[in-house]
């Protein structure tokens, strides 16, 4: 179906289902009960579960298959973010828009950027990466926002004043961003016994967009160009050799990637109409790497699983405090369960980013390949395990490289 | 004249900082071939042993002063610190108050130690692993460290001061000649650069002038000959470690006085030093020191009311437009050597 042979169709439709489904999926825990807190079915959370899938599915496009290590992608997303809000501010509330912008800057910005960092590979190319996007942190914050000529708005960021021209907005049109007068923020909720699904319309929006940029990567894995990005991974020297310059593919790559991260913050300012300097700065950048890593590298699914994982536990962990942690604890001894909360304790509320660079660290010294790869070897080890009980054990059956 | 003077000046302080941590950085990559982002976190880690020194130092017990009353006449608590009681007021007073500079003292076994366990427990095991890999773990490991450091001295940023004998101005300008008043400069800044360059002196006499640097220096031209000749370079590698350890924790505790320590100082310096080791060259001694300077002083002047009214904001992107630009023309940065991090 649509060019995909038949297990990229399955996986593609299992996504589609997964995210047209998402706010009964995530929703498991009936309303008001003990459990309910780790329900991430709200709106808020699930755009951007999609739209960081999105900025991680772009940036696996980069470091998945051509193997650059880019330090400075927050940036494309802030320059995103930017643009679709000066087309708030210029035009309309209406998204379309934005987020085309948006992508066409954050296309041309990466095209400037990669221009110039593509010439250096290895740990150059991810110095200079970071070094552009720390620039552009710096410009945003506070270079660009002089009275004189004010693009960014500096540290307040850049929002939608009542005095802004907004031309092509209609006497009726909503106040907020919308698509042709259906405003992102629309929630419809449905009550089904003790449950309660939430359907916001900016969620299936970004959910059609991450389908549609998703379908888009599945192709571009699977073609020719694909195959030469994973060429240039395994050996970049031999291919230069054989009298093929890397440098338009790799710089496509980027680019194209540079597009996904720009769509993500088009989006991310459609759901709520404010850009901020701090989406650029590199921990930010450092965030998407931690997705794509977790999730797993250069696999197709990977990055999404990272963005997904990445923000449920944020969103949760966060949440999680002492006295939660005491009611669950509760039925351990007095000094025993002190002992466990106050262990615990470091990890959880604020100390979620601990949690995260241990689990990061973990992951990569482990499990290089991430979620994916656990999964796959789980899978392995059940499946050896049921023919052990059958057969004898036969050998290693993975293809030679 | 005077005013350029003042501009070179005020740029070596931060340089100071930029030559200790890329100079930690470059020993790394040189000995090790791994590409440490936990260094910045390593620097942190000095400036909150100062912390830690002050904090211990501060430490006091209450008694009642018969002598004094409060408002309702009952004896006043008094704190004494433990320093003051064991070594006579005096003398604790002054401990106390030199508690930055003693933190050095404090500082170098830590950072060692610190230095020995990342790399035996850590960084052993990506040698062999891709540069990816190498920045990613050490990545993480920043993430941690500056986390931990967060959970026990918590997020705000903690003064530190200097000796009251240090914490003063000096007039340099008369020294000089020019008019008085004209370059006015505090004095733990002079003192930093002074520490700067003698930890950077130290450092280059160590690799120059014994056996165990000359052994280090033909480790780095190559490896797998001097381990063939029966060396265990390995061992020696690890201590090189330690020691770039300790020249960034060392740069953080004096860093101190001129900026409270917080949880993040370490990746703010992060990305700079790398910027400093990649204009510097990769793998060049010298070079990271060089450049830690210039770029250190460029930014300086960068701050001036002149330069900022001309291009707004130039100080906050100079240092990276700068960077761009040496990458791009001189792609081995000013001294780097041929052969260095080239696929």
């Amino acid at each position: 179906m649509l060019g995909l042979n038949k297990k990229d169709t399955s996986l593609l439709i299992v996504v589609a289902l997964l995210t047209l489904f998402a706010p009964f999926i995530l929703n498991p825990f009936p309303e008001g009960s003990a459990m309910a807190q780790f329900n991430a079915g709200y709106p808020d959370l699930m755009q951007r579960f999609v739209i960081f899938g999105i900025f991680a599915i772009g940036f696996n496009i980069l470091f998945g298959l051509t193997g650059y290590l880019s330090f400075g992608h927050a940036a494309f997303l802030g320059v995103g973010s930017y643009s679709a809000v000066w087309m708030f501010k210029l035009l309309s509330y209406n998204v379309i828009p934005a987020i085309a912008l948006s992508v066409v800057v954050a296309g041309l910005f990466s095209l400037l950027i990669g221009f110039v960092s593509l010439r250096r590979s290895g740990i150059y190319f991810s110095i200079l990466t970071l070094a552009f996007a720390q620039m552009s942190f710096a410009l945003a914050y506070s270079v660009l926002s002089n009275p004189k000529f004010n693009l960014t708005n500096g540290e307040t960021g850049l929002q939608v004043y009542a005095d802004d021209p907004q031309i092509l907005q209609g006497a009726n049109s909503p106040d907020l961003p919308h698509l042709f007068g259906l405003p992102m923020r629309a929630t419809y909720t449905m009550d089904v016994g003790a449950w309660s699904f939430d359907f916001n319309a900016g969620y299936y929006l970004c959910a059609v967009i991450m389908m549609v940029v998703f379908y888009l990567a599945i192709r571009i894995f699977r073609s020719p160009f694909g195959m030469m990005l994973r060429a240039v991974k395994s050996n970049q020297q031999r291919m230069n050799y054989t009298g093929l310059n890397s440098k338009p593919y790799t710089l496509a790559a980027f680019v194209i990637s540079g597009m996904y991260a720009g769509l993500a913050g088009g989006l991310m300012a459609a759901m709520d109409p404010l850009a901020g300097a701090e989406r650029m700065q590199w921990t930010a950048s450092g965030e998407v790497v931690l997705m794509t890593i977790l999730g797993g590298t250069g696999t197709l699914i990977g990055p999404v699983l990272g963005a997904g994982f990445i923000k449920y536990f944020e969103n949760i962990f966060s949440k999680i405090n002492d006295n939660v942690l005491h009611s669950w604890f509760a039925f351990l001894p007095d000094g025993m369960e002190d002992a466990v909360v106050f262990l615990i304790h470091p990890f959880i509320g604020k100390g979620w980013h601990l949690t995260l660079g241990i689990l990061f660290m973990l992951v990569v010294i482990y499990l290089p390949g991430g979620l994916v790869e656990g999964g796959q070897r789980l899978l392995k080890r059940l499946k050896r395990k049921k023919t052990d009980a059958d057969d004898a054990p036969s050998g290693k059956t993975e293809p030679a490289e | 004249m005077d005013a350029i003077l003042l501009q070179i000046l005020n740029g070596l302080d931060k340089g100071s900082a930029y030559a200790l941590i890329a100079l930690g950085l470059t020993l790394i990559f040189g000995t090790l071939g791994v590409v440490n982002f936990a260094h910045g976190a390593l620097f942190m880690i000095g400036a909150f042993c100062a912390v830690t020194l002050q904090k211990l130092l501060n430490l006091s017990f209450e008694t009642l002063d018969e002598t004094q009353k409060d408002f309702l006449g009952n004896p006043l608590k008094v704190e004494t610190p433990y320093v003051e009681y064991w070594f006579g007021p005096e003398v604790g007073a002054t401990i106390i108050d030199w508690s930055v500079p003693l933190a050095i003292l404090f500082a170098i076994p830590v950072m060692l130690v610190v230095g020995y366990v990342m790399e035996r427990g850590l960084i052993k095991h990506f040698y062999k692993r891709p540069h990816a890999d190498q920045i990613l773990v050490t990545f993480g490991l920043a993430i941690v460290l500056q986390e931990i450091v967060k959970y026990f001295f918590g997020a705000n940023p903690i003064q530190t001061p200097p000796p009251d004998a240090l914490s003063g101005s000096v007039d340099l300008g008369t020294m000089v000649g020019f008019d008085p008043n004209a370059i006015i400069y505090p004095i733990w800044r002079l003192v930093y650069f002074g520490f700067a360059v003698g930890i950077i002196g130290a450092v280059f006499s160590f690799l120059q002038f014994t056996t165990f640097g000359m052994v280090v220096r033909a480790g780095m031209a190559d490896r797998e000959t001097v381990g063939l000749l029966g060396i265990n370079i390995d061992r020696r590698f690890t201590i090189m470690f330690g020691i770039a350890a300790a020249v960034a924790g060392l740069a953080g505790v004096m860093y101190g006085p001129l900026n409270p320590p917080n949880y993040h100082m370490g990746m703010d310096f992060l990305v700079l030093s790398f910027v400093v080791v990649v204009v510097g060259g990769m793998g060049s001694l010298p070079g990271a020191v060089l450049a830690g300077f210039l770029l250190g002083i460029l930014e300086s002047f960068a701050s001036t009311t002149w330069a900022t009214t001309t291009i707004p904001g130039i100080n906050q992107i100079i240092i990276y437009l700068v960077a761009i630009i040496v990458l791009l023309t001189r792609p081995r940065g000013l001294m780097g050597r041929k052969g260095v991090m080239e696929e």
